[in-house]
């Protein structure tokens, strides 16, 4: 029998459903069944579907199992690996025993991702034995500074931070900019809520980062590099710690690597909780040990940057592709993605979505496939309401959106950014208005309060959203939210200000019905409103007394006597609206509080 | 302070830009970073106090009160909110008796919020100290606060 591999997902979504509890069974298994020199345990980062974890792969017979509890993990041993049966009912589907035949890693296309969940991240012999550290072996041994800028350029690589600015631009000004020393940062201060792929790429496999920055320098210039990282990421900053001295070790940091002359070390830095770090220019200034608060650009850091120096600042996400553009080619690498956007994706998918996790696709996949083919669609029952992109700079997008493809430009021009990659599935019972007020409130908590623009402007309007969600909007709202949207876009000093109106102006988009409902008639459809619970009553007339508003109201406010009439008691009624959805007759009659 | 956290902050000697880590390691140290933590920051790195003052309360994490034994972080964003993370915050604060921002009497338990964990696919979901607790209900809050409470183990 051929040696076998035993992948066990422990990124933290898998640990905290118990990943390393059934790490341990399984080892102890192996053990006692005497497979210990035919299997090998690997704990592997983020395998993706972070919804049916803990995860466990086996290889190279390619059969994943999910919700593995340890006892299932005796099991695998038992039948999987002493017998050769596959343990069907743990199975993602009865019928498919490999990955590649799911729905949800069939639509996929991993590249950037292409290590996390199947290597171990602690070990660099693992990420060297796919090829890692051969792309920095080429960019100094094969390549001048200007071919790496111009082989990143060809490739079309924008930044995945959220502009989407052409990587190659960036590094071409850094390169040109004529001071020293110069300076490489990676952004990993992932602070958009509903963003998590940089820390499971800096969980899963942080050697990818670190070779990318390892390129950049080369091709800038700079003998330093910071890997700015929050401390709301324990985990990945451990698997960063040790990636470092290991990486140091190997050869591949320090000093003379490879015997080319280049040297070059990278110190982490931890954050300390501001989101507006995020930003550029704020997080040079946290680098600096100072308050992370943004400066007026220009000068850009590519001039003026790191203690005043030429810096060059990726994030996570751009800096794991560096090494997959100079492994497979400019050519290749642009051979994927649209006119404009070329490469992958990764996304973080989450909220009222069956699927949640972690996936990657080409740029250019519509939203249909992302949140239907791959994340399975909403919960039973439920309908997709909205699509929440980019975070709090990013917009909500209708369901009759769902055909627009996934690029930059695609997503610009109806009102959501690409942002980070966080995307936020809503359904039917999301108040549109309420996740307005949400955005806001986060964004007027994290603003700097350096430009006013910003420190005035968006409490103000989260004031208006606050008011229209406790009932006390009038019609003059919608127009001043428009206007002080405008204006904060405009004039704010920073991407924060300047993108925090995108959830406002989308929803007031493709969702202002539901502003008005909420100001004009006094209601929150989706009854997440308090203040606008609905009362509902039964008109006597268009009751037929079916009894089906009763049989589905969960506190017993809907009662009466098939064949009769119907009534619902105001003391017990919740105001779920469930009669209201489920009578056929129009009979239920939902009002605004008085 | 230990000798060692000592130690290492005097590292920083000279090294304004090592502000943040030089607070990180105190407050690791005490759990919170008070005056008088701050003031000797200050003199070590050769800094003011008005700036070190000035990053303290420009990070969220950084707290100038001693915090309980265990720190619990809810995450609000943006999956936690559609997912219903006010009902969570809600049981917190019944179970704890205590509202954001403070300790319980007992100095078992500080309760804080924060904006994303970036566990959003087990939202909502929320950190006592360094592990992820999911997809969780008033149940299993309570559940895992007793379990908490339950153990006996020596302060940080």
């Amino acid at each position: 029998m051929s040696q076998r591999e035993v992948l066990v997902c422990s990124g933290t979504a898998c640990r905290s459903a118990g990943a390393l509890d059934v790490h341990a069974r399984l080892a102890a298994a192996i053990e006692a069944a005497g497979l210990a020199d035919e299997v090998i345990l690997t704990e592997t980062g983020c395998a993706g579907p972070c919804a049916r974890g803990p995860i466990v792969r086996i290889l190279p017979d390619d059969v994943l199992y999910v919700q593995v509890t340890p006892e299932d993990g005796e099991e695998i041993v038992r039948e999987h690996l002493c017998k050769g049966h596959v343990v069907r009912r743990l199975l993602w589907s009865e019928e498919e025993d490999s990955p590649s035949a799911i729905p949800f890693f069939a639509h996929q296309r991993k590249s950037v991702l292409a290590h996390s969940g199947a290597i171990d991240p602690e070990r660099i012999g693992a990420y060297e034995l796919r090829g890692g550290y051969t792309a920095l072996k080429r960019a100094l041994e094969a390549m001048t500074p200007e071919e790496i800028v111009e082989e990143i350029l060809a490739s079309g690589l924008r930044g995945r931070g959220g502009a989407g600015f052409p990587t190659g631009r960036k590094w071409r000004f850094t390169l040109d900019a004529p001071e020293r020393p110069k300076y490489v940062v990676c952004n990993a201060d992932e602070g958009d809520p509903g963003a998590f792929m940089d820390r499971a790429l800096l969980e899963g496999d942080p050697h990818a980062v670190i070779e990318g920055m390892a390129i950049a320098a080369r091709a800038i210039g700079a003998e330093r590099g910071f890997i700015y990282v929050r401390a709301e990421y324990p985990l990945a900053i451990s698997r960063l710690r040790g990636a470092l001295v290991q990486a140091r070790d190997r050869g591949w940091l320090g000093r003379d690597v490879l015997g080319t002359g280049f040297d070059f070390d990278i110190e982490l830095r931890i954050g300390a909780g501001a989101f507006v770090c995020g930003e550029e220019t704020a997080l040079l200034a946290s680098i600096e040990g100072r308050r992370g608060v943004p400066r007026p650009r220009p000068p850009f850091p590519a001039q003026s940057g790191l203690y005043g120096r030429p810096t060059l600042i990726n994030n996570v996400e751009t800096l794991a592709n560096v090494p997959v553009v100079l492994r497979d080619g400019a050519k290749a690498y642009a051979s994927v993605g649209t006119k404009s956007s070329k490469g992958t994706k990764v996304f973080a998918l989450a909220g009222q979505i069956r699927n949640t996790g972690l996936v990657e696709v080409p740029i250019g996949t519509t939203l249909r496939e992302l949140v239907f083919d791959i994340g399975g669609g909403v919960p039973e029952g439920r309908q997709l309401k909205a699509i929440q992109i980019g975070g709090p700079s990013g917009g909500c997008l209708p369901a009759d959106l769902l055909d627009v493809p996934i690029d930059y430009e695609s997503l610009t021009e109806h009102g959501a950014i690409m942002g980070s990659g966080g995307v936020i599935v809503l359904d039917d019972t999301a108040c549109m208005v309420s996740v307005a007020r949400f955005f806001l409130d986060f964004t007027a908590s994290e603003s700097c309060g350096k430009c006013l623009p910003c420190r005035v402007g968006i409490p103000t309007m989260r004031d208006i959203l606050v008011r229209i969600t406790e009932g006390a909007g009038v019609p003059e709202d919608l127009d001043r939210l428009q206007e002080l949207a405008r204006l904060v876009k405009s004039s704010a000093l920073c991407g924060l200000g300047q993108t925090a109106p995108n959830p406002v102006l989308t929803t007031l988009r493709y969702f202002e019905d539901e502003y008005r409902t909420h100001i004009e008639d006094r209601i929150c459809p989706s009854g997440v409103c308090a203040a606008l619970a609905q009362t509902f009553t039964i008109d006597a007339e268009a009751c037929k007394a079916c009894g089906k508003c009763a049989a589905v109201c969960p506190t017993g406010a809907a009662h009466g006597t098939p064949g009769e009439l119907y009534a619902i008691d105001e003391d017990l009624c919740v105001r779920c609206g469930a009669c209201f959805m489920a009578c056929p007759f129009d009979a239920v009659i939902r009002g605004a509080k008085s | 302070m230990t000798r060692d956290a000592a130690d290492r902050i005097e590292a920083y000697a000279g090294r304004p830009d090592q502000l943040i880590r030089a607070l990180q390691l105190a407050q690791d140290e005490f759990g919170y970073v008070s005056e008088k933590t701050q003031q000797r920051v200050a003199d070590a790195l050769g800094v003011s106090i008005g700036r070190v003052h000035g990053v303290v309360t420009f990070y969220h994490l950084f707290r100038t009160r001693p915090p309980g034994r265990h720190t619990i972080r809810l995450c609000l964003g943006t999956a936690c909110h559609v997912l219903g993370a006010d009902r969570i915050l809600a049981a917190l604060e019944e179970e704890l008796r205590i509202s954001v921002g403070e300790t319980t009497e007992d100095g078992l338990f500080s309760l804080e919020v924060v904006r994303c964990l970036g566990t959003c696919s087990l939202a909502p979901v929320m950190m006592i100290d360094e592990d992820v607790h999911g997809r969780l209900t008033p149940e299993k809050v309570r559940r895992a606060l007793r379990h908490y409470a339950g153990r006996r183990e020596t302060p940080r």
